[in-house]
């Protein structure tokens, strides 16, 4: 979308431009814990959409909380957007995860006090880029993404509280969207809907993603819905390396 | 990160939780009024003390403590040990440098308030405050020797009006066995209030207390020798002593000679003391309590706080989703502690703020009814330097306080922690 942003960073680490994710040899150990969790290796090109499977305790949550920067794995490599993880501070990783990845998380993902356009406008607050990618008026931005993914107007002066599961969802969908990040980490959105307003979240979601450029990486138990990718990976239990 | 964020994140925050916040700021907020409340009467109280005479310059009578004098002559505390002779009075008024001389003579007493007798000067001299002037706020003062002129206070705890007639006792006390009703006196005026012990004087003429003591030589009536009071008006009825008498110098230069020149006296033993310097005394020995009760406010504002802090941390555990909704939108450990701190003292300056209202509010509502029913004089001023300190403070606290959150967050915001929400971040 914004050549001009893109092509700094670009340049400057030209050997991953046609990466948005590139990871090798990432494991992850918390601390006080024996178990190592040890994860395949990931090369996800720009705009390309990703379906991580796996069932509970494989580990899809630890490895979206690396790629997000919010955890640091001392082994391995871990490229996110031409930046390598492993080697960023905390406050780097806080400032890439504003700026070029929107989160959806399983669910609880709105803060409690601000309505649904405040919560949609959240990453333009928290980071000038975004902001700057959402154009002119973010709130004309947020408004547009929200209609797109078919939230009914009345509810953008709601609370998360008087809003339902799938409502919550779809301002978590908007949020993640604003500002067109380059990479979207999705936590089982889907969990808790019906199967009929699983599929049409998961088609909105990737259609809007496709619109902005930014690629998408899903995690989820459910095999029914890696129809919607062209790209799949699968976590098994055996992958946890005991030392 | 911009700080605006921060304040908007706060602001959006205690706005959703205003109903259990409420509660919290509310207890601050009666607590640091009270703060504020005992500092600002402390301040007043003091000052109504140290004015309860003012433009005197000299206090006379018989030899004794500077402290003894100032108490019965004032403050209708306690006896004297002796009295001034009336002749010796009259040589103090021919003495040039006085320029205006009060007499006052104690010793009787009305359902326990003291019964001063004095003439016109009293009303004319006698200033309290910033040398505010004595006022009746009905009738006029007394003119015949059976008329009587009330304080403020006394003809409100009695309920008497213009025209009502009083009956004095023998002597100090609140209850006396000795009563002087064959002589019964009409009140003749009120005085307004003052927020002075002149509230809580009864006023005759030293005629009228001459009058009623005729046969009484004894300390009880001789019978048959104690005088009607229709005869009263007809023989002399000079004193013979008085108690004390207020003084005004004419050039106050000559304060300090005249003093001395009194203290001196040949003819008979006398003091003469500076109400300004007594009054300092005096308050060195009264003013000790008044710290302490500062103190245990101090405390209570320092169990408000932690009531604060309580409430605050128990929220915290509540908020470990939105946390981790902020966080995963790329907002810093620092950014999620600042909005801890902002939230603590924003809450503790509210309450501060809010408190500063109510003081006022309470006080210009109840300043009028305080006067006229309790005879309390405080005025409505900007708060001292004291007061802005202590105002300043809370927020200063509740930053302080707010530390703990904040730190909290801070280092699980740097901890490798769970992803999302559905996992326990509170630790």
């Amino acid at each position: 979308m914004s050549q001009h942003t893109d092509m700094t960073s670009d340049t400057a680490t030209s050997s991953h431009a046609d990466t948005v994710i590139l990871t090798r040899d990432l494991c992850w150990q918390w601390p006080g814990q024996a178990a190592r969790l040890r994860f395949p290796d990931i090369t996800l090109p720009p705009g390309e959409h990703l379906f991580i499977r796996g069932a509970s305790g494989t580990g899809k949550s630890t490895l979206l909380s690396l790629l997000s920067g919010m955890n640091r794995s001392m082994t391995g490599t871990l490229t996110v957007h031409g930046q390598e993880l492993t080697q960023l501070s905390g406050g780097a990783r806080d400032r890439l995860r504003a700026d070029r990845i929107g989160v959806i998380f399983q669910q609880f993902n709105l803060v409690p006090y601000l309505d649904t356009l405040g919560n949609v406008l959240l990453p333009c607050h928290l980071s000038a880029h975004r902001r700057h990618q959402a154009g002119d008026s973010p709130p004309a931005a947020a408004r547009r993404l929200l209609a797109a993914l078919g939230l009914p107007e009345e509810c953008l002066g709601r609370k998360p509280a008087r809003l339902s599961t799938g409502q919550q969802q779809r301002v978590a969908a908007a949020r993640a969207l604003i500002g067109s990040p380059d990479l979207i980490l999705a936590d089982e959105p889907t969990s808790a809907l019906d199967t009929l307003n699983r599929d049409r979240f998961v088609r909105l979601l990737l259609d809007q993603a496709a619109n902005s450029g930014s690629s998408v990486v899903f995690v989820s138990h459910d095999p029914a819905l890696a129809g919607h990718f062209e790209r799949h990976l699968e976590l098994t239990p055996t992958m946890g390396d005991q030392p | 990160m911009r700080p605006s964020v921060a304040f908007f994140l706060a602001g959006a925050s205690l706005w959703h939780r205003r109903r259990v916040l409420a509660l919290v700021t509310l207890t601050l907020t009666l607590s640091v009024t009270l703060l504020l409340g005992v500092q600002y009467l402390r301040t007043e109280v003091r000052q109504t003390f140290n004015s309860t005479v003012s433009g005197t310059d000299l206090i006379i009578g018989a030899r004794s403590g500077e402290l003894n004098l100032l108490l019965y002559s004032i403050f209708h505390i306690g006896n004297a040990t002796n009295n001034i002779r009336w002749s010796t009075f009259q040589k103090l008024e021919e003495d040039s440098r006085i320029d205006w001389l009060v007499p006052l003579s104690l010793g009787d007493s009305y359902r326990g308030y003291r019964v001063v007798g004095t003439d016109e000067r009293f009303l004319n001299h006698y200033q309290y405050g910033d040398d505010r002037d004595l006022a009746l706020d009905r009738g006029r003062w007394f003119d015949d020797v059976f008329e009587v002129v009330l304080g403020a206070e006394v003809a409100r705890a009695m309920d008497h009006a213009i025209a009502d007639e009083v009956v004095l006792s023998h002597g100090g006390g609140r209850t006396s066995f000795l009563d002087h009703d064959r002589h019964p006196f009409t009140v003749s005026g009120i005085l307004a209030p003052t927020g002075t012990p002149v509230d809580r004087g009864v006023y005759v003429s030293l005629q009228g207390l001459e009058a009623i003591h005729v046969g009484w030589e004894s300390g009880v009536p001789s019978p048959g020798r104690t005088l009607p009071a229709g005869k009263a008006r007809e023989v002399e009825l000079t004193p013979t002593h008085i108690t004390a008498a207020l003084a005004g110098i004419e050039r106050q230069i000559l304060t300090f000679q005249v003093q001395r020149h009194i203290n001196q006296m040949d003819t008979e033993p006398l003091s003469a003391i500076l109400p300004g310097v007594a009054l300092s005394q005096l308050w060195q020995v009264l003013g000790q309590f008044e710290s302490v009760l500062l103190g245990i406010t101090v405390f209570v504002v320092l169990t408000s706080l932690a009531g604060l802090i309580t409430v605050l941390l128990t929220l915290q555990s509540h908020r470990h989703q939105e946390i981790a909704v902020l966080r995963a939108n790329g907002a810093t450990p620092l950014l999620i502690a600042a909005l801890y701190l902002m939230e603590c003292s924003g809450l503790a300056l509210l309450s501060a703020v809010l408190a500063t209202l109510l003081w006022y509010a309470g006080l210009g509502m109840l300043a009028p009814w305080l006067l006229s029913e309790w005879g309390l004089a405080i005025s409505l001023r900007p708060p001292t330097g004291i007061e802005w300190l202590m105002l300043a403070s809370v927020p200063i606290a509740g930053l302080l306080v707010g530390m703990l959150p904040a730190v909290r967050a801070w280092r699980l915001g740097n901890r490798p922690s769970g992803w999302g929400a559905a996992r326990d971040m509170t630790g």
